[in-house]
């Protein structure tokens, strides 16, 4: 336990961990937006699925990084559309149409990849962008500077949906339409199109998810995220549908992440016990939901399709 | 007229599914003539096939049917991956401890094992939204994440088999558990076991309790308006537990007919629940939406996507399409299914109630659910 109690060990485990919080900040941000306006998305885990596997052939066949991010996030708001459709125009049951969308991108990854891919390959990742000075400072800039951009425009991404949810018109619109649509809509919001606005920026941000999930692994197999867009709806509850809760959930689930493999490595955790361990993020988010169930409320209108009379 | 229009939603919605798969084998380079009939007769093509389709139907009939009575009373119920192991688990674990017995008494407990097992694993997300207005929907997806590591936990270490250890292999598996366990085989040089029956048995138990037994009563009163069930003194949150108790039973059945039907006779792990369960957890909800949330029709509704994926497998055989599509289709008919219109108001009839357990009259602050699809 003594090894791990070390500078270096503790910057570099937190180095970690926020390396690994980067895909469940992106898509919890984004089931945020589409629940705010009253959707619920299950099918995080197979936007993120479909947009790595893109996004890893992408880079793979072309060798290019910045397009292979843009594929991983074209394929997120493609997914978008697609939900939307689903929820808003059909109004279909949220809960099971998500399942939906999540067994759909199960299989299809898992199919393209035998058939596109078949063993897998290494791609390069995504580079650490070291910001000048700061991340000279020594354990600090290893902890907080050396990340890759996708790491750092997730982070970004915090302030600037606070800032659309509050500050701008249509972030007011999202929330009326998940309160109470029937008000928006007596105001003349159309619901209909501020709940698809807000689906295709969920979605896309799932693929950017899946996206910094596959780059920074620079690899991709059948179902690569392993319940991390499930984890990230959690997150949603866990933030009481705030920018910061989410963000704070996301950095706890990536420092756990990160200590669990340190621990590992370290012969902390012994071998035998290793799966014992990977339950402690579905064991932790159960925890907080029976602590925070009754304390915050979703939105009002959460689930429950909108039509007008 | 209106019973046949509603037949025939589901049939429509399988069919735009098809036309998907069509363009993904056209995509993919195969004649999706070709393709189908690779599916068709490697589903149903002979006794052989019929049968391995009845196998893989099995844990789709009893999920699907929990499925069914968990939202007759409006619960949601996604952790059928996680109860299957449970009750795998500790049907595993009778059969190590008793191997003696003589079948006729092993293979019973160990079924019913697998209800007890499967049970517990879906109180557990009942319990929390009873009592702690926990969403199930959450809880039993986390609950599935727990379910695998722990059951790759079990058959890493304290149930692995000893010659795994002795011969430093170490793959993650028991040893060969008692025949006495293993169910019978009832058309011989096939795979139909006891297991068949036993699943229709179940389903036709499930409806029988949902609609002939005072529990039923309950669960569809609690479905239908849990605020005027209260008011009639129905134990609302029992009642939800039981719901959630009796989905997680049939599916813990299942997983215990998986490892006692299995030509291996073991149970194994590849580290994913997926590897275990072939994902039955979620296709068992696709057959059950299919099935219009009715445990009999499930039946029949899971023999067709049993051959879905016998069909797949076969497809994969011959025309080297990876089997992985009969999982992304299964998700395109979720989604067509859902969204029609007809299957859309009747589940939303169903579920009408969800959201009244979660927001109780008497405590609702919001104005009335706003823009409700009117269910008819």
């Amino acid at each position: 336990m003594s090894d791990f109690f070390t500078a270096t060990v503790l910057f570099s485990t937190l180095a970690a961990g926020i390396r690994l919080s980067t895909p469940f900040l992106f898509a919890g941000l984004g089931e945020m937006v589409g629940q705010k306006s009253g959707v619920l998305n299950l099918g995080v885990e197979g936007v993120m699925l479909l947009s790595a596997f893109f996004a890893y052939w992408t880079a793979l066949s072309t060798g290019s990084l910045w397009l292979a991010v843009l594929v991983g996030t074209l394929v997120g708001l493609l997914m978008g559309v697609v939900y939307g459709l689903i929820t808003v125009v059909f109004h279909a049951e949220q809960g099971i149409s998500g399942i939906g969308i999540f067994l759909f991108g199960l299989g299809f990854s898992d199919l393209m990849f035998q058939e596109k891919v078949g063993t897998p390959k290494f791609t390069s990742k995504l580079p650490s962008v070291d910001i000048p000075l700061l991340s000279d400072i020594p354990h600090v800039g290893v902890a907080f500077f050396q990340h890759s951009a996708m790491t750092y425009a997730a982070f970004v991404m915090v302030p600037l949906v606070m800032i659309l949810l509050r500050r701008t018109t249509f972030g007011t619109n999202v929330r009326a339409a998940g309160e109470n649509p029937e008000s928006a809509d007596s105001l003349g919001v159309s619901v209909a199109r501020i709940r698809f606005s807000a689906i295709v920026i969920g979605n896309t941000l799932a693929g950017v998810a899946g996206t910094a999930l596959v780059l920074e692994l620079g690899i991709f197999q059948p179902n690569l995220t392993a319940g991390r867009g499930f984890i990230a709806i959690a997150l949603v509850y866990f933030g009481a549908w705030r920018a910061p809760g989410v963000m704070a959930g996301a950095l706890l689930y990536g420092v756990v992440e990160a200590t669990v493999i340190t621990w590992k490595a370290l012969g902390i955790i012994p071998r035998s016990l290793s799966d014992i361990s990977a339950m402690a993020p579905a064991v932790i988010t159960i925890a907080a939901l029976v602590i925070l169930a009754r304390r915050v409320k979703p939105p009002a209108a959460l689930t429950q399709p909108f039509s007008r009379h | 007229m209106h019973r046949l229009v509603s037949a025939a939603i589901p049939m429509l919605a399988a069919l735009a599914a098809f036309a998907c798969a069509a363009i993904v084998l056209v995509a993919l380079g195969a004649n999706p003539l070709e393709g189908f009939q690779a599916m068709y007769t490697g589903a149903f093509g002979n006794v052989d096939r019929l049968s391995a389709t009845a196998v893989r139907a099995v844990p789709l009939v009893l999920v699907g049917a929990g499925i069914s009575i968990s939202f007759r009373a409006s619960v949601i119920n996604i952790g059928g991956e996680g109860q299957i192991i449970a009750g795998a688990l500790l049907s595993t674990v009778t059969a190590l401890a008793l191997p003696g017995l003589p079948p006729i008494v092993l293979i019973p407990l160990v079924l019913f094992a697998g209800l007890v097992g499967g049970g517990i694993w879906g109180a557990v997300p009942g319990v929390l939204k009873a009592y702690a207005s926990v969403n199930e929907i959450l809880s039993t997806i986390m609950l599935n994440i727990v379910a695998v590591q722990f059951m790759n936990y079990m058959l890493r270490s304290p149930l692995i088999d000893p010659l795994e250890i002795e011969r430093g292999t170490r793959i993650p598996q028991t040893e060969r558990l008692s025949d006495n366990a293993a169910l019978p085989t009832l058309i011989s040089g096939t795979r139909f076991n006891l297991g068949v029956p036993v699943a229709v048995a179940a389903a036709v138990g499930a409806y029988i309790i949902l609609w002939r037994t005072p529990l039923g009563f309950r669960l569809r009163a609690v479905g239908h308006s849990p605020d005027a069930a209260r008011a009639a003194g129905i134990p609302v949150e029992r009642s939800v537990v039981s719901a959630l108790a009796l989905s997680g039973s049939l599916a813990g059945l299942a997983g215990a007919i998986l490892v006692f039907g299995s030509e291996g006779q073991r149970m194994i792990t590849d580290g994913s629940s997926a590897g275990f369960t072939g994902s039955a957890g979620f296709n068992g909800i696709v057959a059950a939406l299919f099935g219009g949330l009715h445990p009999l029709w499930t039946i029949p509704s899971a023999y067709l996507f049993g051959g879905l994926i016998t069909g797949a497998n076969h497809l994969q055989r011959v025309l080297q399409v990876p089997a992985a599509l009969a999982v992304s289709l299964n998700g395109i008919v979720v989604i067509f299914v859902v969204s029609s219109s007809k299957v859309r108001d009747r589940i939303g009839a169903i579920l009408k109630a969800r959201r009244e357990f979660d927001h109780p009259a008497n405590e609702s602050t919001s104005s009335p659910p706003a823009g409700e699809v009117a269910a008819t």
